[in-house]
């Protein structure tokens, strides 16, 4: 296989390595890194541990833009376009109707939990007006799969990694840490609060956006890996980078996990990572319970 | 409460009579609820298909329009009653079965049942719809019931807890596809394929489950100072809290059994009725009992009117209404401020 990707092997191999594997692998890659980028960042904005993108509302907005297309049929090309807009649309929505005199991180979960739920509805009935065919293909989507995944759907997202990952990382990540020890501490420190707020989460909600156009909504990877980072680095703070190799780690190996643990019959990754982080989460309530935190 | 507030027996007559014109409204809704469809009947034939044999209209009437009319009767009053309790119990004003996720574990044991274990019948579903909304029930409240809940979270909770179960719902959906075209029509929450054998199937449940929601009415209201006083005012807290679980079990199970997950009505109407009625749950409940049908047919029939020449799921459209309701709650300063 490394031979393959040095450049050798036959015509066969190389097709199965470069035109099959490998765009599948750095999707997942990329995927896993956008999720568990902005899943850091929207924990750290909104405080709690749970304040994920696929519980706040941006997943389901992503996937009613999905859907829309689903029901009125058009290409794969176009269905990403239609994710990308309605993750932004949801995003800004949520923004808009959480903001008072700045926005808050429990009025953003509880509005962002409104409209998951409104939105919840919309997705079930328009998967209701599709023919069957077309449903069961909006399920798998919904799902989150890498099946069939080429370097066209790898490109925009690596793009939108490319352009926001140094800012986050780079620009805003010390702020960012200001901001945790609470609004007023970082405006005295002088942290601008709130455009840097903006910015943060419109990095996130594009993030999280082109990671659903490119896979489908994966859940719970933006959940999980923040927590996973953290308990390895033992760092306090947001540990931004380490969070988006843990995500990257976790989506591949959900996927290998997902081709090959039934046999002949290959799961789509969201299945897996759904299972992954529904257990997870269970823990995580329990522990937040025992230590008086919920 | 505010100072001019009239003296308790004026109060309890006014509280009465509005009792009596919310059943009226009630009556309307129902009598609409008959005569909406895609083929709509004037109100004199409603009638004579209710009670005349050989009328033309008796078929349509009760075949379709009765069972589904009743089951939206029973699922509304016991989505209404539960949300009632389970905001008294969790002191949580953001309570609701299907935002804290029970709706949502009876969907996924539904889910299993009709995938796995090959039952498809609703008679198989209700056990199933029980056994899940117990489980989510008793762990909702092993999370918000301790001392530090604070609305916001305990909604967080529940909303990880859908998240959960809705994406093992459509897993489930997706390894088979017979399933995925039976349960995507009942997973949006639907009355559309109410018949006479469902509606006899979940009735027992609901109507128990309401007996008890409503024998625990005054005990509650004195759980809700607190359980020192609740305890010198002769209630036992333990007891009480069993039995309001297990009525929002029965009550959400088999709701959801027949007509499929619902959000915001178990949330929306005590919210709406207690600005009419105050705290008590002597009047709240029966209020909610007969006013969450009012609601739950209202946007059963808007549905129809809407969705013409097919129709809108019922639970697409509480969610629409429901949403911005949840949305001002959550607006006012006391619960965005834990």
């Amino acid at each position: 296989m490394l031979r393959t990707l040095a450049g050798g092997g036959s015509p066969a191999e190389q097709f199965i390595v470069t035109e099959l594997r490998l765009p599948r692998l750095v999707t997942a890659l990329l995927v896993g890194a956008a999720l568990a980028l902005a899943g850091t960042v929207f924990q750290s904005l909104v405080r709690n541990p749970l304040g994920s993108p696929d519980i706040l509302g941006f997943t389901q907005g992503a996937s009613t833009g999905a859907l829309v297309v689903v029901v009125l049929g058009g290409s794969s090309l176009a269905l990403a376009g239609a994710a990308v807009v309605g993750g932004l649309g949801t995003g800004l929505l949520i923004y808009a109707l959480a903001w008072r005199r700045g926005v808050h991180g429990y009025r953003l979960i509880l509005v962002g939990i409104g409209v998951a739920a409104i939105l919840t509805g919309v997705n079930g009935y328009l998967l209701t007006r599709a023919p069957l065919m077309d449903a069961a293909r909006a399920v798998l989507w919904l799902t989150g799969s890498l099946d069939g995944r080429g370097w066209a759907n790898a490109g925009p997202l690596l793009a939108v990694i490319a352009v926001l990952a140094p800012l986050v990382l780079v620009g805003c990540a010390p702020a960012l840490r200001m901001m945790e020890l609470g609004d007023d501490t970082a405006g005295a420190l002088g942290v601008p609060v709130r455009r840097l707020r903006l910015v943060l989460l419109a990095s996130a909600v594009l993030l999280v956006s082109f990671a659903a156009a490119a896979a489908g909504p994966v859940s719970f990877v933006a959940l999980v890996a923040p927590h996973v980072a953290k308990r390895l680095t033992r760092a306090a703070g947001p540990n931004l980078l380490p969070s988006m190799a843990v995500g990257a780690a976790l989506l591949v190996g959900a996927d290998l996990l997902a081709q090959r643990a039934f046999a002949g019959h290959q799961l789509p990754v969201g299945v897996v990572t759904g299972v992954i982080g529904g257990g997870y989460l269970v823990w995580l309530l329990a522990a937040e319970r025992r230590a008086g935190r919920l | 409460m505010r100072s001019t507030a009239p003296p308790p027996v004026r109060r309890q007559a006014a509280r009465a009579a509005g009792l009596l014109g919310a059943v009226a409204l009630l009556g309307v809704i129902l009598l609409l609820s008959i005569a909406v469809g895609a083929k709509s009947l004037p109100l004199a034939d409603v009638w004579s298909g209710l009670l005349h044999r050989d009328a033309t209209e008796y078929a349509v009437v009760h075949r379709m329009r009765l069972p589904r009319t009743l089951l939206g009767l029973l699922a509304g009053t016991a989505l209404g009653v539960a949300g009632a309790v389970m905001q008294a119990l969790t002191r949580n004003p953001l309570a609701d079965p299907g935002l804290l996720g029970i709706n949502a574990g009876a969907s996924a044991a539904v889910a299993t049942a009709a995938t796995f274990l090959g039952v498809t019948a609703i008679g198989g579903y209700v056990w199933f719809a029980l056994l899940g909304a117990a489980v989510v029930t008793a762990l909702v409240y092993a999370v918000g019931g301790g001392r530090g809940a604070t609305p916001a979270r305990l909604a967080l909770a529940g909303a990880a807890l859908n998240a959960t179960l809705y994406s093992y719902v459509s897993a489930v959906m997706l390894l088979d596809t017979a399933s995925l075209d039976r349960l995507r029509f009942w997973t949006v929450g639907s009355l559309a394929s109410a018949d006479s054998a469902t509606v006899a199937r979940v009735a027992p449940f609901i109507v128990v489950g309401l007996l008890v929601a409503l024998g625990a009415a005054r005990p509650l209201n004195a759980l809700t100072l607190g359980d020192d006083t609740a305890r010198a005012l002769g209630a036992r807290p333990a007891l009480i809290r069993a039995a309001v679980i297990v009525a929002v079990t029965l009550l959400c199970g088999a709701a959801t059994a027949a007509c499929g997950p619902i959000v915001f009505v178990g949330l929306l109407v005590p919210h709406l009725v207690r600005a009419l009625t105050g705290p008590d749950l002597r009047w709240l409940l029966p209020y909610c009992a007969v006013l969450a049908p009012v609601l739950l047919l209202g946007a059963d029939v808007l549905g129809r009117v809407l969705g013409r020449p097919g129709e809108l799921q019922v639970g697409m459209v509480t969610a629409v209404l429901g949403g911005p309701l949840f949305l001002w709650l959550v607006s006012r300063s006391r619960v965005a401020h834990p």
